[in-house]
């Protein structure tokens, strides 16, 4: 990459504290970190690791509850926890600027896109309004961004999450600032959209040589992305080391267990061979929001004891149909089967045998829990409505349950979600789904908003689980590692169609369908010139956008 | 925008349809009033005749529907029927005194709203500092006073201790607009005091309750100064639930001031409708509720009508 120039950035010995229960915690415990001018270092860890609060108070930002408790940061000679907020402030924006994971979320709803570029130029007298604003537009064409003079005159909601994403990335260079944080910018995104943020970024980075802290947990990613790497635990630093040395020899065990998440696959089960029914078959199903059509004629069936992963991008109508399957938005046009039997469209006319049958598991376990009532109240409700249970039964139940999710239930039964990690409440959620003994389970992204450790321990739960009780699932994602590992059969869908379906191994091997073959190749591989090497063969305005209409 | 005038067209609809099933139960109420209206009009004195004679010159022979609708035809081209007690036009009696009303709740408006927002604003910047605090027990300690306490202590420090101001509130025809605003003052004075304190609060708490949204952080990681924050921000967002609170009050302006009517004595249409009740002025008493509907349903939805205008996904659709 670019020349690396002198050193812009020094954190030396950084603590930093959380207040909770009235207490201070040190949530990062003595962190050192160089970086030079130019350079890129990719920040990587699970959740708790304290990427973000190190990308923070880099810009000598801590979020409201946290103080920057010990050790020094040093900005371009310019110790940040001396001087006064003001100073740090006047930093802000113009030397050292900041992207967001979620661009939808971090974009001001009530200005347009343009206005929010020009702000911090114009405050900072780098630029007037219209120079500013010609330089926006030069920016968002530079990051091809669909029509650069008219699109920053749009307001947030009406621009698409990766446009967006890359309208902040060239937010973010308004001042031409020396060092940009980057956090976790592509996590939201689709594969698909991921590329072209990915792309954007990379470039604007080597252009105006900027050096970036990219903080992710996206292995993969992380090794497209930066020069430097380094690995944090708990608060605490792991090891450091360039990127190609990290990915090839990692030293410390905790990397190499990183590294080796993706392995967990499980042996694909075929179709029974006699012709019993499947135990959900979906026939023909057209359905509508109001008056916008969003599923056209999808059929595909599940069959016992096994899994069919339904993939595609957001937007495609995975969700949709499985709401379908649940009675809650009964179809336009064409049928549910369960066991061979039609089911009634709305769940409202379904028997209360029907709705035991098929339960869901949710993505985010943290809004699907009620975080007011305890555990064992939460897994005895379904086991109580649908089993009749009472008393010492309904206990005995509720532990059984904890016992098959592989938690103690003298230690879980009285606790509250809120207690609980986002791997412990994602197996609640499993528990609860378990106690109605259904059939089929439908796990809408289960595992996607987990770090990758945990989403592998409950993927091995659930094909534990799968095995024990036969169960069917329908495993919606849009992770293809995930397809990889746990499904025997997949569906591709894209714009509310079913454009390729079959067994797993048939899927994975050419010749694909041309957008199966867009998703598979969009996934980012560990090899730190897969970037490189894709954008080339795909031609540089191929790239997202472009390539999936 | 096509979507935003049907939108207003159906909240236009909806408020005349709850406006007629108000009329309805203001009818009913006022039927429900106990005692005979001829008799209490003429007194105890009365003979079996003329009290037969007057119910009939009222139309009270007639069954209560047919009552009912033509009092609603007329109070649609505006004739709500002659007054009992001096045999005026209702619309004349009131037109007076609801503009005196106006004048009053207007005069308190045009200092509360801006007072209410702008000590919003600034208390949140100044989140849970002293001068939060104190505004917030100020505000808290006068939303809390009943409106007649807060008049006569205002009465007692501003007008018979200082005597800055008359304590009470009679007009004429020859008074110029200073002297008016002046004999205006205190009742408006209080009425201030009792709706900046909601106002304020609710200005404060939407402004609070978006602090923690991930766009605020972006704008303080911009360098955006702590006012610019809140101001260019978090207000734009926090509209809606604003505009709501201001809705009341200002409704509260109009409809809820009898008691500070009586403490200042000022000639508005709180007193008036007081005095038609125990009058048994019915035809009074139905416009005057009348009135008062159609002011809530009115400033209601203005409110919905400023929430959807200051709301860019409604004015910018995709």
């Amino acid at each position: 990459m670019a020349n690396k120039g002198n050193i812009l950035l020094k954190i030396e010995g950084l603590r930093i504290e959380a207040y909770a229960e009235e207490k201070w915690f040190e949530i990062v415990h003595g962190v050192d970190l160089v970086l030079r001018r130019g350079e890129v270092m990719g920040l990587i860890g699970e959740s708790g690791a304290g990427k973000s609060t190190i990308g923070l108070a880099a810009m000598g930002f801590a979020r409201d509850g946290c103080r920057i408790s010990g050790g020094s940061i040093e900005f371009d000679g310019l110790e940040l926890t001396t001087t006064s907020e003001v100073d740090r402030r006047r930093l802000r924006g113009s030397k050292i600027a900041y992207v967001a994971q979620s661009a939808a979320a971090s974009f001001n709803p009530a200005h347009k896109l343009i206005d929010q570029h020009t702000e911090a130029p114009v405050q900072y007298r780098i630029r007037k309004r219209t120079e500013s604003q010609e330089d926006a537009m030069e920016l968002y064409e530079r990051l091809r961004l669909p029509n650069p003079r008219e699109i920053g005159f749009r307001y947030p909601h009406q621009v698409s999450g990766g446009q967006l994403q890359r309208a902040m990335t060239a937010m973010a260079m308004s001042c031409r600032p020396d060092l940009i944080i980057f956090d976790e910018p592509t996590t939201a995104l689709d594969v698909t959209t991921q590329i072209e943020v990915l792309a954007a970024v990379r470039d604007i980075v080597d252009q105006f040589n900027t050096a970036a802290i990219y903080i992710t947990h996206d292995l993969a990613v992380v090794a497209q992305m930066a020069d430097v790497i380094k690995v944090l635990l708990k608060g605490d630093q792991v090891e450091e080391a360039d990127t190609r040395t990290m990915l090839n020899k990692p030293q410390e065990e905790y990397t190499k267990s990183l590294w080796a998440v993706r392995s967990f696959q499980r042996e694909q089960k075929l179709r029974p061979s006699d012709d019993s029914a499947p135990v959900v078959a979906v026939e023909d199903v057209d359905a509508a929001y109001g008056t916008v059509r969003v599923l056209e004629d999808v059929s595909f069936d599940v069959h016992a004891g096994m899994t069919v992963a339904v993939v595609g991008e957001s937007g495609s109508g995975k969700s949709t149909t499985a709401r379908c399957i649940t009675g809650l938005l009964p179809p336009l046009k064409g049928r549910i089967l369960f066991r061979g039997e039609e089911l009634p469209p709305s769940y409202l006319s379904r028997s209360k045998d029907q709705l035991r049958q098929a339960q869901m598991i949710y993505q985010m376990a943290d809004t699907a829990l009620n975080p007011k009532i305890r555990i064992g109240d939460i897994i005895g409700r379904p086991a109580q409505f649908y089993g009749g249970l009472k008393g010492t039964a309904l206990k005995n139940r509720v532990d059984e349950l904890l016992d098959m999710i592989e938690l103690d239930p003298s230690q879980f039964y009285g606790r509250y979600p809120p207690e609980l990690s986002g791997g412990q409440k994602q197996r609640v959620g499993i528990a609860r789904s378990l106690a109605a003994e259904p059939t089929f389970i439908i796990c809408d992204e289960v595992t996607s908003a987990l770090d990758q450790l945990v989403a592998e321990g409950i993927l091995k739960l659930l094909d534990r689980l799968q095995r024990d009780l036969d169960l069917a699932y329908m495993f919606i994602t849009h992770d293809l590692a995930t397809v990889r590992s746990i499904a025997d059969e997949v569906v591709v869908m894209k714009q509310g169609k079913v454009v390729e379906q079959g067994a797993k191994d048939a899927m994975f091997k050419p010749p694909h369908h041309p957008y199966t073959d867009l998703l598979l190749s969009s996934v980012p591989e560990m090899d730190p010139d897969w970037l490189t090497t894709l954008l080339e063969e795909r031609g540089v305005d191929n790239v997202g956008d472009a390539a999936t209409t | 925008m096509r979507d935003v005038g049907r939108l207003l067209l159906m909240r236009l609809g909806l408020g005349l349809l709850t406006l007629l099933v108000v009329s309805a139960l203001i009818f009913g109420a006022v039927e429900l009033l106990p005692g005979d209206i001829a008799q209490a009009v003429l007194g105890q004195g009365a003979t079996e005749e003329t009290l037969a004679e007057l119910r009939t010159e009222l139309g009270l022979d007639r069954t209560a529907i047919v009552r009912y609708v033509s009092w609603l035809s007329g109070a649609l081209v505006g004739d709500f029927g002659v007054s009992l007690l001096n045999q005026q036009p209702v619309t004349d009696v009131i037109a007076v005194r609801f503009a005196n009303t106006l004048f009053l709740a207007t005069y308190a408006a045009v200092i509360a709203v801006p007072v209410a927002i702008l000590l919003g604003i600034t208390v949140a910047l100044l989140r849970n500092s002293i001068f939060d605090r104190v505004a917030n027990v100020l505000t808290l300690t006068s939303i809390s006073s009943p409106e007649f306490f807060l008049g006569y202590i205002l009465i007692l420090y501003f007008s018979v201790h200082t005597g800055w101001f008359p304590s009470i509130a009679t007009l004429s025809e020859d008074i110029t607009f200073l002297e008016l605003l002046e004999r205006t003052f205190l009742p408006a004075l209080t009425m201030v005091l009792v709706v900046v304190a909601h106002m304020m609060r609710m200005t404060r708490a939407s402004i609070i309750n978006l602090l923690a949204s991930p766009y605020i952080e972006m704008a303080r990681l911009k360098g955006a100064p702590g006012w610019k924050v809140i101001t260019r921000h978090a207000l734009p967002n926090a509209w809606a639930p604003i505009i709501n609170v201001v809705a009341l009050n200002l409704a509260y302006l109009i409809t809820g001031v009898v008691l500070v009517e009586v403490v200042f004595v000022y000639p508005g249409i709180g007193q008036l409708l007081v005095d038609a009740v125990t009058k048994r002025d019915f035809p009074v008493v139905q416009a005057c509720c009348l009135i008062f509907a159609a002011t809530f349903i009115l400033l209601n939805l203005a409110a919905d009508v400023g929430a959807i205008l200051t709301n860019p996904r409604l004015r910018h659709p995709k």
